[in-house]
């Protein structure tokens, strides 16, 4: 429930101030916030979202297509950027205080901070404009198959990689050389595993515990991402939702998906928790002693 | 610490001056904080004074010359409206300049206080801040923006506000950890005996201690302030035109981009790009030189 003339927002600042009231009255909008947030809110719990105030019709399908839409291009992000993150965290580790490191951690570090739309721009400057090996909009065509899909969404998930790397780069370099240093890497060493052996076995399995979480907890920066990625890239999806709910004042569609990100958000933080205990033996065995 | 030692005995220099000074020798020697620093003082120039020293007026249209490809007349070409767009990015880094800096004082001061408050009180009230950080904290800023700028109507003041309000608690967690470490020190305990009132003991005993922690949070929230400023111009909740800032130009700019205009938000989006990693190698440098 938000704060605010709902129906002075929708039809402007020089509409008659009955047409507000009688707009307000019929959309159950002037009683107490309490009374409306409760209405709402147990209608939320049994997966009543209202309708649209602009499409006139249930929000439930708009959000659930744009849900879809947005998980497809949140995974090809993450699909990229999991791997590349925890690569050159590894390397950082390993090759610790020479140019390898510096360059990862400087260079991750400012990927991160840079916003996506510009990277965006740059990208799809030089990616989709003069190069042209990518479609600029990621609107596929309607009978894509998934390799065509996929297509059409790898640039628009790159700046999500660039803002994600840092974070999964940095966590895995600090995870691996916390491992590195351990006495069970030493003892790994000493009796005579190949260097190959004592990483992947004794090392990188510890190192990636904490790797893991971060990864989870970086969704919900990926779901603000995803908002200025669509709008760039003309996609429809949960941030593109929420944006055009804002500026078309459309606040069932825009209360139903910001509560959307809000339990996506908490759910992938309770999943995280949950995948961190049963990959960790310690938390899995501890509380039954 | 002998630095400072001798300071204080030939000087007669006070110690927390001394300190100072060689914490800011430090800082200035680190390589990648200097380069942030002159990023950063060069944009901070033209927010001055870059109305005053740009070869044409920033906001004068010139429909006959629209959307000239860069040339010796004008070095970034012109934009869809004929302005110049090499005066328009150096003016262009006025109101963003503005708005980051105070959202970023804003969030400081109040993620500080209640940072101190958790950190010191423990207990419940640590237990009731904790989870409204927790609850600010499960939504994108941009979201929240996206959310409060509706409802209110768009406005600098709603950015500023909403800007504050959501990166206060990450700095508040920060300020937090610090407290915790310093509030078993005896000189707090020394405090306690004394009877100092609690106010006095957690802004002048404890907050001098936990400046450094809360610089880096401030310069490393600074660049996501940029970052957040620029992001929700581009989506038309931030600054509002004619303002020639980056976001909002690339903003109506970029639906040329498949024309091949490319000068009109190429510019635009370099300069966001060296602030905020400006700002950002500032703070690599303010926090590496703390960790010696």
């Amino acid at each position: 429930m938000l704060p605010g003339n709902v129906g002075r927002a929708m039809l402007g600042p020089f509409a008659d101030q009955r047409a507000v009231d009688i707009l307000n009255h019929e959309m159950g909008t002037d009683r107490p916030l309490l009374v409306q947030y409760g209405d709402w809110i147990s209608r939320f719990a049994v997966g009543d979202l209202g309708k649209s105030y602009a499409y006139r019709a249930p929000v439930a399908p708009f959000l659930l297509t744009a849900i879809e839409n947005s998980a497809k291009l949140a995974l090809v992000a993450f699909l990229l950027v999991v791997p590349l993150g925890i690569f050159g965290g590894v390397i950082a580790a390993l090759y610790r205080g020479q140019p390898a490191d510096r360059t990862i951690s400087v260079v991750g570090l400012s990927a991160t901070i840079v916003p996506e739309f510009v990277s965006g721009i740059v990208l799809i400057l030089v990616f989709g404009v003069w190069l042209r090996w990518f479609p600029i909009s990621a609107a596929f065509p309607a009978d894509a198959g998934i390799l065509t899909q996929v297509y059409y969404l790898l640039l628009p998930s790159f700046p999500l990689v660039l803002i994600l790397f840092g974070y999964i780069a940095r966590m895995a370099r600090a995870g691996m050389i916390e491992a590195l240093d351990a006495d069970y890497t030493r003892t790994a060493i000493l009796k005579g595993l190949p260097q190959r052996v004592v990483i992947v076995r004794h090392v990188l399995r510890n190192a990636l515990l904490p790797t893991i979480s971060v990864i989870a907890t970086q969704t919900v920066y990926l779901i603000g991402g995803l908002v200025v990625i669509e709008i760039l890239f003309h996609y429809q999806g949960i941030g593109s939702l929420i944006y055009t709910a804002g500026t078309k004042k459309d606040f069932p569609m825009l209360q139903a998906g910001v509560m959307t990100i809000g339990v996506l958000f908490t759910l992938a933080t309770l999943f995280a928790d949950l995948l961190y205990a049963s990959l960790n033996p310690r938390i899995r065995f501890g509380e039954r002693e | 610490m002998s630095d400072a030692s001798q300071a204080s005995a030939d000087g007669g220099e006070s110690r927390p001056l001394a300190y100072l000074r060689r914490d800011a020798r430090r800082v200035l020697g680190s390589a990648a904080f200097v380069v942030g620093f002159c990023i950063v003082l060069f944009w901070v120039g033209c927010a001055l004074f870059g109305r005053a020293l740009v070869p044409y007026d920033p906001f004068a249209d010139d429909m006959l010359n629209a959307l000239a490809p860069p040339d010796a007349e004008h070095w970034f070409g012109t934009d869809q409206l004929g302005r110049d767009v090499f005066s328009r990015v150096i003016a262009g880094a006025r109101d963003i300049l503005t708005v980051a800096p105070l959202a970023t004082i804003m969030s400081t001061v109040l993620g500080t206080a209640l940072g101190l408050a958790m950190g010191y009180f423990g207990g419940l009230v640590d237990e009731i801040l904790s989870r409204l950080v927790d609850a600010v904290l499960a939504l994108p800023t941009v979201v929240v923006a996206l959310l409060a700028l509706t409802a209110l109507g768009t406005s600098t003041v709603t950015v500023l506000v909403v800007i504050g309000f959501t990166f206060a608690p990450i700095i508040a967690r920060t300020v937090r950890a610090s407290v915790l470490a310093e509030r078993g020190l005896d000189y707090v305990a020394a405090a306690e005996l004394r009877r100092e009132s609690r106010l006095y003991i957690l802004f002048v005993e404890i907050l001098p201690n936990v400046t450094g922690p809360i610089l880096v949070e401030a310069t490393v929230r600074l660049g996501y302030a940029i970052f957040t400023v620029a992001t929700l111009s581009f989506i038309g909740f931030g600054i509002q035109p004619p303002s020639p800032d980056w976001g909002l130009s690339i903003s109506s700019n970029y639906g040329l981009i498949g024309g091949g205009y490319w000068w009109t938000v190429l510019f635009d989006s370099l300069a966001i790009a060296s602030l905020v990693i400006g700002v950002n190698l500032m703070a690599d440098g303010i926090q590496s030189t703390l960790d010696d």
